[in-house]
């Protein structure tokens, strides 16, 4: 018993210098508040700088701090000048949630990042709560903006990127219409969400478009001998096969079908996008090989020139998709703060659910309500181990 | 038929690089009754020196092989000697537990060195021709593989059989005690054990390379799970069963993929190790012995 009564003292003291704290924290925002406000709007930018997915994090955050500059040096928005606020969520999502709530504490207008669905999904609860818009570059999981147990689109989640299940009826549109192909071999990583999203979205429009699909097949991460599957869709003879996953194993299965033999055209998506899939399967292997993806830099596009040669005069890189998406997001939260007329953080996720036909680097793109964009996806082709880019398909 | 004769072909060179590693678990257990789990890494260490090797000093693919075999071999020995060596005597499951935290180790230090991205064999190191005969594609890289394992475990065989050095290991494998009793020096005999047990693994190393053209730091893991499934399969402690379990293994993989569903690929062949051991426990080619007590 005295143990218990003990206990209960403990967390009493620890709930009371809780709450001092949190008081505290409160008082001394609402003194700030007028005067950081006048001058300044405050972006938070809340992204992978460490861990598995860095590479993804860094160049967003490249991206989307080019675009801060660019908007400053033309006066900024509403007179006021953007200020983004710049923190590691170390690529986990527990880190993505603290980090939120610590920016939520220097009044930020809205949230950039993170960019996995997953690191995404950790900071949701605290913009929620808070009333913060966030933006996802490329969070492309369907139920990041929407709740998946009461199909509730989340108030104040947004993204700049397409959802798996469009990639899948991208490409499935191409094989069916601008490659004329009637039976189609799927070929998925089974062990990823990720190509079993597109799997079955390319299948569903394939058979709509009057495909048939002939063939059904896995693989699972790391995997490296798909020979024998290859060689029993070979047998089957199909005039397209649709491969999702990523290019660690997508790589070595495209160079071991053309080894086979197998000539026929083989799609994918953006998992592909990597240099490993040239120096893996060769550019003689890859030939013939397409992939759907948010934007390429190799495209003529004027305004894509344009940012392709900004991004590398400021850091001397190519802008990959990930930068290309960070930058949009910054790019959509000013137009969201230009038509709420506010730096509110409430009204301008008011503003941002209802913007249409916002012309961004990755696409013209309408948010639905369900706040995933209606926007092109690209149809790249390899050629000769170079990315080229073949079409830009309007869903 | 020229669909089955593929995947003859798709099967016989897989089967040859598990048959390679698995002979070294095979060897290692007969000798000293450990399953030496750190075996599928000492094979992706194998193919990293291969890889350097060719990169770095632009030596051909048998030069390569045979440094990644030399230097997986005194790899293999000193492995034994400070992770195995002091544990001799204690129970199997400390020397099983180690094996487990040496895997682990040298996973781990190879992420820590070259860091978790895969690499690209080059592909300079071997050019790839194609045959196309009636239909079967054969590339000039299935026939490397499956001929310079049967080489090598024609030499094994050899080795084994015919020298006095596989005599000691023979005898140390039946009766270590009686071996020392006979003037047999066990250590250094488990010492060339592992080297020859880890030079066949470095050469399936380099195969690996050649024949998948990426490399990584984790390639080990499965290859070296399947090629444990192929030995017990063929008996574990039976050389010639880890042959042939080796074979076996990769023409049943690319059975079930080829006519079956790719997908209970790997539920196959875990599911084979399941029904041996309650089956025949000893493998295919075990005698039933009583066990000493």
């Amino acid at each position: 018993m005295k143990g218990k009564g003990n206990k209960f003292f403990v967390i009493l003291v620890a709930l009371l210098l809780m709450i001092s704290l949190v008081a505290g924290c409160g008082g001394g925002t609402s003194e700030e508040n007028p005067a950081t406000d006048a001058e300044k709007i405050a972006v938070g930018i809340n992204v992978e700088l460490s861990g598995g997915v860095a590479s993804y994090g860094s160049n967003a955050r490249d991206g989307a701090v080019l675009a801060i500059e660019e908007i400053n040096a033309a006066g900024g928005v509403l007179g006021m000048q953007l200020e983004p606020i710049v923190r590691d969520c170390k690529s986990t999502a527990d880190e993505a949630m603290s980090v939120s709530a610590a920016l939520a504490g220097e009044n930020i207008v809205a949230q950039i990042g993170p960019l996995t669905s997953g690191d995404v999904q950790g900071s949701t609860p605290v913009m929620m709560e808070n009333k913060i818009p966030l933006i996802a570059p490329a969070a492309t999981a369907a139920n990041v903006t929407v709740d998946d147990k009461t199909g509730e689109t989340k108030a104040y989640i947004f993204r700049v990127c397409f959802i798996d299940p469009f990639q899948g009826t991208l490409m499935a549109q191409y094989a069916a219409d601008e490659l004329g192909a009637q039976n189609a071999a799927i070929y998925a990583d089974t062990s990823s969400d990720y190509a079993k999203g597109l799997a079955e979205y390319f299948k569903k429009t394939f058979v709509e478009k009057g495909g048939t699909i002939i063939a059904e097949e896995g693989f699972v991460k790391d995997d490296r001998d798909f020979n024998a599957t290859l060689t029993k869709i070979r047998s089957k003879n199909p005039d397209f096969i649709y491969v999702p996953g990523y290019y660690q194993e997508v790589a070595p299965l495209i160079k071991q079908a053309r080894e086979l033999g197998i000539t026929a055209p083989i799609g994918g998506g953006d998992g592909w996008d990597s240099p490993d899939m040239v120096s893996v399967a060769g550019g003689d292997a890859l030939n013939n090989a397409f992939f759907t993806n948010h934007y390429s830099s190799q495209d003529t596009d004027p305004k894509i020139v344009a940012f392709v040669e900004a991004f590398k005069a400021k850091y001397d890189k190519e802008p990959d998709a990930f930068a290309a998406l960070g930058y949009d997001s910054v790019q959509l939260l000013v137009q969201g703060i230009k038509d709420a007329n506010a730096a509110d953080s409430v009204k301008i996720a008011e503003a941002l659910a209802k913007i249409t036909d916002f012309e961004g680097i990755t696409g013209k793109m309408s948010i639905d309500e369900q706040h995933n964009p209606v926007k092109a996806g690209v149809i790249i082709e390899f050629k000769d181990g170079e990315q080229v880019v073949r079409t830009r398909i309007q869903p | 038929m020229i669909e089955f004769i593929q995947q003859l072909v798709n099967g016989l060179s897989l089967g040859a690089i598990y048959a390679l590693i698995a002979l070294g678990y095979t060897m290692v257990y007969g000798i000293i009754k450990l399953i030496n789990f750190a075996h599928g890494d000492v094979m992706m260490v194998g193919a990293y020196v291969g890889f350097f090797s060719i990169t770095l000093f632009g030596t051909n693919i048998l030069a390569a092989m045979l440094l990644a075999m030399l230097f997986c071999a005194i790899f293999g020995v000193i492995i034994e000697k400070v992770a195995y060596r002091p544990l001799r005597n204690s129970t199997r499951i400390a020397a099983l537990i180690t094996a487990i935290g040496v895997s682990l180790f040298l996973e781990y230090i190879t992420i820590f060195i070259l860091g978790p991205a895969q690499k690209v064999f080059p592909s300079s190191a071997f050019p790839i021709t194609e045959y196309h005969i009636a239909g079967i594609s054969i590339l000039n890289k299935n026939i490397f593989v499956f001929i310079s394992a049967v080489v090598l475990m024609l030499i094994l065989q050899y080795i084994i059989k015919w020298t006095k050095t596989g005599k000691a290991m023979r005898a140390v494998s039946l009766d270590m005690e009686a071996a020392v009793l006979m003037g047999i020096s066990v250590d250094k005999t488990i010492s060339i054990t592992f080297a020859i047990g880890s030079a066949l693994a470095a050469a399936a190393g380099v195969m690996v390379g050649v024949y998948y053209n990426t490399i990584n730091p984790l390639m080990g893991i499965i290859p070296g799970l399947k090629a444990f499934v192929a030995a017990v399969l063929g008996g574990i402690g039976i050389i010639p069963g880890a042959m042939v379990g080796g074979f076996v293994m990769g023409l049943l993989e690319t059975m079930v993929s080829g006519y079956g569903n790719s997908l209970y690929r790997d539920a196959v062949a875990f599911g084979v190790l399941i029904l041996i051991l309650l089956i025949k426990p000893t493998g295919l080619f075990g005698k039933n012995t009583g066990e000493k007590v």
